[in-house]
């Protein structure tokens, strides 16, 4: 089968992330960078589907040139091309974003002669969190699209007609959707534990030839003015003790709120 | 006239849902406008009542065989038909993960911009605060565009009745076929009855502090003496300690509880975010700096192995 993951090269999440003193974008100096979180699991999901049913897993990305690392990521832990629509401006809103990773999706479909069988996106980019973006391409191309799923099936290899059984998470369970194919879906961190990439993938991706697509549409309705930083949330810790002994205090203030 | 969508589970209303309300009436007032709401796949008049408590004059409900259950394509293309038909000016929905699906589902049918998670809205000029990186950075915004669709960022306001109203009921016709049918909750699962995390009144949650997936064993025990949950870090389904789903954070659940005991969790920015909306945190680490140990209420600067039984010996000792 044929897969197709869209990802986003972001800072690392769990860094603590300034904003440039023109607010126009995050202050990148100190910070390492790293494929989107969710996103990372829909490439480990890609792969596992053609290990087990035989297929190609491309990757596509629209960032800066440097997006060409989490490319070659994505090749280390088993993908097997990267696509890259290079723009240099920062902040592109959703809309503006969505209608080029459609063209691209066009452009090589139509070089493939058929349409991916499946495309992943991830639920919500982990800095921007638009929400929107899987959402909008899928609907240009007019294939069904669920989000928040960490469960994927697919009927008979994959390919061709046939369905793909999507699971999403609920407040305690999950729901099941069952799409045709050719089809999309938002995935989420939970999919499953990502691998680490192995020597010979390490080798592999740096032989990885990335293919460059020159695309561009106009904005959408959505401007950035500014980012910054919330209000640093200060409260004044009070120390209930500093051993088992702080027990009693503790259960004092369970009482006090009336969760005991 | 600005128009809520009310999320809804096979007609149990969301709290989302009663969030969005209190978020919309705050907007409608600024943007001098009604406040309605869309009712999607349910007329139920417990939710209609509900909705008119929260200040919504007009109720819009829409019953299509094809909207028996929650769908994606379907619940999005009935309300791209509710906003071409009833024009309001913005429409809004709480940033839970239907409540974002819906509105970007409906947005790329409108193929109007959307702008989610806003915490603050500026109607004169529609400019807007979001959140980017789950709360952890904020982003002004300005929106250009013919019908502002928003929504608010989940737990950005808590939810309160008021504007109290007898909604009128306006039923709306949607034009549905079954090419709607084709992203319909086909099944579901619940794995667990009662508490869960989100919901939680008491949130248990473990760091890489706990050592192991054995240590959960302590608070599980806690937990379920006050009828809470167990949380966790992400370096600890990193770590395949716990499953994903109890993980506390921007790519997890968002918790909201009365308390939040955090044992032995560092609090770096991604898990904290999706923390923050607990009433009271109750830290418990060796590290009197860790951030966690700074953003709480309550601190107890010491070994969680020997804290946490002591904390549930207590408890049963007090209720005898």
């Amino acid at each position: 089968m044929k897969i197709l993951c869209c990802v986003k090269r972001v800072p690392a999440p769990g860094a603590k992330i300034n904003v440039t003193a023109d607010g126009s974008d995050v202050d990148a100096a100190h910070l390492g960078f790293t494929t989107s979180p969710h996103e990372e699991c829909g490439v480990e999901g890609a792969v596992q589907l053609c290990e087990a049913h035989g297929g190609e897993v491309t990757v596509l990305t629209v960032g800066p040139p440097q997006a060409a690392e989490q490319l070659r990521y994505a090749a280390s832990v088993g993908a097997d091309h990267g696509v890259l629509v290079s723009t240099d401006e920062v902040g592109w809103d959703p809309q503006r974003t969505a209608a080029v990773i459609r063209e691209a999706i066009e452009v090589l479909e139509e070089e493939n002669g058929e349409p991916f069988d499946l495309i992943l996106f991830g639920n919500e980019s982990a800095d921007s969190g638009g929400f929107q973006v899987g959402i909008r391409v899928a609907h240009g191309l007019g294939r069904p699209i669920v989000n928040g799923i960490k469960g994927i099936e697919v009927s008979g290899d994959g390919s061709g007609a046939g369905t793909v059984t999507a699971r999403r998470a609920i407040d305690g369970g999950f729901e099941v959707y069952e799409l045709p194919r050719p089809c999309a879906l938002g995935v989420k961190e939970g999919l499953n534990l990502p691998r680490y990439p192995t020597m010979k993938g390490r080798l592999r991706s740096k032989k990885l030839e990335i293919r460059s697509l020159d695309l561009d549409t106009t904005p959408g309705g959505q401007r950035r003015i500014r980012l910054h930083r919330p209000a640093e949330q200060v409260s004044e810790t009070v120390i209930l003790g500093e051993g088992p002994e702080a027990a009693a205090a503790v259960v004092d203030v369970l009482e006090e709120l009336g969760v005991l | 006239m600005l128009l809520v969508a009310l999320e809804h589970d096979r007609g149990v209303l969301a709290e989302a849902a009663r969030e969005a309300l209190t978020f919309g009436r705050a907007l409608a007032e600024k943007m001098d406008e009604d406040l309605e709401a869309a009712l999607i796949g349910s007329d139920d008049e417990e939710l209609v009542d509900e909705a008119g408590r929260y200040g919504a004059e007009v109720v819009h409900t829409c019953v299509h065989d094809v909207l028996s259950d929650y769908g994606p394509d379907a619940y999005g293309a009935t309300l791209a038909q509710m906003v071409t038909e009833l024009e309001p000016s913005a429409v809004l929905a709480c940033g839970s993960d239907r409540g974002n699906e819906v509105m970007a589902q409906a947005a790329a049918r409108l193929d109007a911009p959307f702008v989610a998670n806003c915490i603050d809205v500026t109607p004169d000029s529609w400019t807007m605060t979001r959140v980017q990186w789950g709360g952890s950075l904020l982003e002004d915004s300005s929106l250009d565009a013919d019908v502002a669709l928003l929504t608010c960022g989940l737990h950005a306001v808590a939810s309160e009745p008021g504007g109290s109203v007898d909604a009128d009921v306006e039923t709306f016709e949607a034009d549905l076929d079954d090419s709607h049918r084709v992203t319909i909750v086909k099944d579901r699962t619940v794995q667990e009855a009662g508490v869960t995390l989100p919901t939680a009144p008491v949130v248990c949650g473990g760091g890489r502090g706990v050592g192991s997936e054995e240590g959960f064993a302590q608070l599980e025990e806690l937990a379920e003496l006050l009828g809470g949950r167990v949380g966790c870090s992400r370096a600890v389904t990193n770590l395949g300690w716990r499953p994903h789903s109890d993980q506390v954070g921007q790519t997890g659940t968002r918790i909201a509880p009365e308390i939040y005991i955090a044992s032995g969790i560092s609090g770096a920015i991604q898990h904290w975010v999706g923390a923050m909306a607990s009433k009271h945190i109750l830290a418990i680490n060796t590290d009197r700096e860790a951030n966690m140990v700074v953003k709480a209420d309550w601190a107890v600067i010491a070994d969680l192995h020997e804290v946490i039984p002591a904390i549930t010996a207590e408890v049963r000792r007090r209720r005898g």
